[in-house]
């Protein structure tokens, strides 16, 4: 069964008013288990909005969103994924144990459980010693992985992330693409990654989402045939290289269609 | 210790600003009830010390019962007003309307209302006073929350109820803190002025007029200082509570560090 199955999905904002915008059209995607897909694409293009549009944040104007073969609502009662935004958006109340609690806490876990669970989460994360820090005391790139901790918690068989190291500098967040290789390896978890960098998609992908500006559309599916585990060597690797190269040209088509 | 050295230039001040005052009035000679110097003040303050503490906690009752009131009476209209969109677009204007009144013009309708002997006269004004600060600061502090929040929250499936113990309120905090800070004074104030215009002898606003009018403005002046203490005290004990209660908020964390 396959993780998600979008068919012809539409989303219009404002529909009935004047400056109605159509986000998305006709978009038809299936994931499946264990894959890691990229959305790339021109600014505006709608990437985001499908992300939430599988999250249940938002409904589509037209079409069907299947999360592991029930509707997009159902999954999220569930709690069947876990979210990562662009901003860590860990609440500053709570230690960063407190925060990583928190879907746990919800789900109604005994205290030892959450406690257990976080801390088994925040070690895959390196974050083991932070626990009782409070977020303002983590730079961004923990904080972030304090968050790619949190939406862990609950084992989700889905991972929406919205941008998550789009605020990091270059280091950090080839330093976090390895991180995260490492979670998608360790954890099997089907990932849904909005990103503006072609080299983090390529990097961390095996199918590759170039969408087209504003109508959103999907142009083309790139196979990243990149053998796994990946790390510092891949990206020197010419396979990788010729896989940016066909993004980065589809790309260019999309900003001009 | 350290406390002593940050305050040293203001309790420097406060002295030099006594020496001269002091100095001022015997060097010129102005007249008793013109401004009576410090120390015969302090002589007033020293003969008058029972009476003084009496009314004085005659009064801070009464500011404390109408602080009460008023607060929690804004908390739970901020409430209501941040949970139902009705309650809001019915209550504001009035929450409005009621702030742009010079409530103190009240002051002896509420004294027909409730007895000009009933402390009750004065807390109802006091109350009316710091409702809306109270208000104001809790709505915006449930409201105004990072939407990748609420989205976050969103995804978990919590309900509205969890929303409001987990985020809303956390949130919200800090707001009402400021708000607590802002009545603690008002109250004080409140309480002074309500009793200028009649009720039990005994509290300060009675005292302080009657003083004056008997031209012993040394004894008003003694009042005035108990006034100035006791909302000192007030606003320093919601400090500390402030501290205690959000440790974690930006404004409170230089001095940890």
């Amino acid at each position: 069964m396959s993780v998600v199955a979008l068919s012809n999905v539409n989303m219009t904002f404002n529909s009935s008013s004047a400056n109605k915008t159509v986000a998305l059209k006709e978009i038809n995607l299936t994931i499946e288990p264990g894959e890691f897909i990229s959305l790339i694409g021109p600014s505006g293009c709608g990437k985001s909005t499908l992300l939430r549009l599988v999250g249940d944040l938002i409904k589509p104007t037209a079409g069907d969103i299947l999360v592991n073969g029930k509707s997009a609502h159902q999954a999220r009662l569930d709690q069947d994924y876990g979210m990562v935004f662009q901003a860590p958006v860990l609440f500053e109340w709570r230690s960063i144990i407190k925060n990583v609690m928190l879907p746990l806490e919800l789900r109604g876990y005994s205290r030892t459980d959450q406690q257990k669970r976080a801390r088994e989460l925040l070690a895959l994360v390196e974050l083991n010693g932070f626990e009782n820090h409070y977020p303002w005391q983590l730079s961004g790139g923990m904080q972030q992985r304090a968050a790619i901790a949190r939406a862990l918690a609950i084992q989700p068989k889905l991972l929406l992330m919205d941008e998550p190291f789009g605020a990091l500098d270059e280091m950090t967040r080839e330093y976090m693409n390895l991180e995260l290789h490492k979670i998608w390896q360790e954890t099997q978890t089907t990932i849904i990654f909005v990103t503006h960098s072609i080299p983090e998609a390529v990097f961390l992908s095996t199918r590759i989402v170039v969408m087209s500006a504003r109508p959103g559309e999907i142009l083309h599916i790139t196979n990243v045939d990149l053998p796994v585990p990946r790390g510092e060597h891949t990206r020197e690797e010419a396979a990788y290289f010729e896989t940016e190269t066909e993004v980065r040209e589809w790309l260019r088509a999309a900003k001009q269609k | 210790m350290k406390h002593v050295k940050q305050n040293l230039p203001a309790i420097l001040l406060f002295i030099v600003a006594l020496v001269i005052w002091e100095g001022t009035v015997r060097l010129l000679s102005i007249q008793k009830f013109l401004l009576p110097a410090p120390s015969v003040i302090w002589t007033s303050f020293r003969e008058n010390f029972d009476r003084l503490t009496y009314i004085g906690w005659f009064t801070t009752r009464e500011a404390l019962g109408g602080f009460a009131i008023g607060c929690s009476t804004g908390i739970l209209v901020a409430l209501a007003t941040s949970r139902w969109t009705l309650a809001s677009e019915t209550l504001m204007p009035f929450a409005i309307a009621a702030n742009s009144v010079p409530i103190i013009a009240f002051a002896p309708i509420l004294n027909n209302w409730f007895g000009i002997d009933n402390p009750l006269s004065k807390m109802m004004i006091v109350a009316v006073i710091v409702f809306f600060p109270m208000m104001i600061n809790t709505v915006r502090g449930l409201t105004l929350i990072d939407p990748a929040a609420l989205e976050l929250m969103r995804s978990y499936a919590a309900s509205e109820f969890t929303i409001l113990r987990k985020l809303r309120l956390p949130n919200a905090l800090p707001y009402m803190f400021n708000a607590f800070k802002v009545a603690a004074t008002l109250s004080m104030i409140g309480a002074v002025v309500s009793e200028y215009f009649g009720g039990n002898r005994s509290a300060l606003g009675v005292f302080i007029t009657q003083e004056a009018a008997q031209f012993r403005f040394q004894n008003s002046w003694a009042a005035i200082i108990i006034a100035c203490v006791v909302g000192l005290v007030f606003y320093l004990v919601i400090l500390g509570l402030e501290r205690l209660a959000i440790p974690w908020h930006s404004s409170l964390r230089a001095q940890q560090s």
